[in-house]
């Protein structure tokens, strides 16, 4: 423990990474996260990178600003030292140096409109919502049966689009939804008719005006709009009459055309154009079908002159002959397999042969038998003056025993 | 097929085309298929064919009334 005027501090000492971390934490509180800053520029480097760095200051202070590449690469002008310029980002921390500085997201001169602030800020506010990703655009009908228009019903926009759906068209029905394009009841109006839309069977909607100035879009820059155009049900094509400058019903709606003339064009296409894609699909179709019979037909006609189909008996003659040959190899074999038996037969005669008694007899050996016919081995087996029978290679004998020898 | 969307009809009828030049069907299947293709071109045939657009404006929820446009 240390003693460190009145408090005692335990003796845990941070890392510089944390003590570092620890302000980068404390520095990212929401109100830091985006400001609107107004300074003079000192100290501007473009660096090869393509990134900018510079400080902003006014009399007293100083903050060190950094605009990357990607964010600088879109502005219309180049910042130099000694302008006053409102730089729009946010305040983070550089780790390396322990530094904290602006992170800027877009910059303007001095004496831009308080509108165009604000405009920039509600378009980070909901691009950061999500809402101009562009995973949330849905794509357009390819031919909407009726499609849906909101603007003023006398302004030139209705007149153009008319004129191009009706060329590109005619047979597409058009509802159109009048409302204020420009003034202070515009907004409402518009989110009003976007409202009504939403219950009608338009397949898709244009929303916009003829061109006019960033004042005069103003409405079409109203968050309550971009809302209600990011959640209509129906797709939404934008159509503010300017080419360069997006409004924020520009970013939200499915798809922006530059002029409502343009809209028309997205929304209905060439009548000829499917006219001929439908044709064209209908005689490959066809074609195809006829290629098919025709491919069948030729497969028929191969059938048809197979031997098999266009000679039939030549199928019998055929299985006639092989039968012929079945019977032929079938007498071979069963002759052959005569020859091997009667083979077998000598054999196993001549082993019978070899068994037999005659042979022995035929040597020259006699086989004595009493009257019972049992063989006599020893002489103590027959009584004088009884009678035995031999049996030799030739005829037989009657003996009568005159003497025995043991 | 009155409810079949333009859109909707056309898609099938690619499918049908490719399927039949493919030529992956059995050919009585193809007869089917050929058919309801025909079915389909014809349909999507009426729908470009539709000549007279109707151009109506919203006056208020539910009242639409047809549109007169003042050519300039």
């Amino acid at each position: 423990m240390l003693s460190c005027g009145k408090e005692m501090v335990a003796l845990h000492p941070l890392s510089v990474s944390e003590l570092t971390n620890q302000i980068k934490a404390a520095l990212t509180q929401p109100a830091l996260q985006s400001v609107a800053v107004q300074g003079e520029v000192s100290n501007f480097l473009h660096h090869r990178s393509g990134h900018m760095y510079f400080s902003l200051k006014d009399t007293h202070s100083r903050i060190k600003a950094v605009m990357f590449r990607g964010r600088n690469q879109r502005l219309s002008f180049t910042p130099k030292n000694g302008d006053t310029l409102i730089a729009l980002g946010s305040v983070g921390v550089y780790e390396p140096n322990g530094e904290y500085q602006l992170y800027v997201d877009m910059l303007f001169p001095q004496g831009i409109g308080d509108l165009h602030l604000a405009f920039e800020d509600l378009k980070a506010k909901l691009e950061a919502e999500g809402l101009f990703d562009p995973g949330r655009k849905r794509s357009l009908p390819l031919l909407p049966r009726r499609v849906g228009v909101i603007t003023s019903p006398s302004g030139a926009a209705l007149r153009d689009i008319l004129h191009v759906l009706r060329r590109r068209h005619p047979g597409v029905n058009v509802l159109l939804f009048p409302a204020l394009v420009q003034g202070e009841e515009a907004p409402e109006s518009l989110v009003r008719a976007l409202s009504l839309a939403q219950n009608t069977d338009v397949d898709v909607l244009i929303i916009g005006r003829g061109g006019g100035s960033f004042e005069e879009l103003a409405a079409f820059n109203d968050e309550g709009l971009a809302r209600a155009i990011a959640q209509s049900d129906i797709p939404v094509v934008s159509a503010c009459g300017h080419e360069t400058d997006f409004t924020l019903a520009d970013f939200v709606a499915d798809c922006r055309a530059p002029t409502p003339s343009a809209a028309a064009e997205l929304v209905v296409p060439l009548r000829e154009e499917l006219l001929a894609a439908v044709t064209s699909m209908r005689n490959r179709m066809v074609s195809a079908l006829r290629r098919r019979i025709e491919s069948e037909r030729r497969y028929l006609g191969q059938l048809q002159h197979s031997p098999v189909l266009a000679r039939p008996e030549h199928m019998f003659r055929q299985r006639r002959q092989r039968l012929d040959e079945l019977w032929t190899s079938l007498g071979r074999f069963q002759r052959s397999a005569l020859v091997l038996r009667r083979g077998k037969l000598a054999a196993a005669v001549g082993k019978l042969e070899s068994l037999s008694p005659l042979n022995t007899l035929a040597r020259g050996y006699s086989v004595c038998q009493n009257e019972r016919g049992e063989i006599v081995r020893q002489a103590k087996q027959v009584s004088l003056g009884e009678l035995v029978y031999l049996t030799l290679q030739e005829g037989s004998l009657s003996c009568l025993v005159e003497e025995r020898k043991p | 097929m009155s409810e079949l969307k333009f859109e909707a009809a056309l898609a099938r009828l690619e499918e049908i085309v490719r399927s039949l030049e493919q030529g992956d069907a059995e050919l009585d299947e193809g007869l089917v298929l050929f058919e309801e293709g025909v079915k389909l071109a014809r349909f999507c045939n009426e729908q470009l064919d539709q000549a007279e657009a109707k151009i109506e404006i919203m006056i208020d929820q539910g009242l639409i009334e047809p549109f007169e446009v003042k050519e300039s």
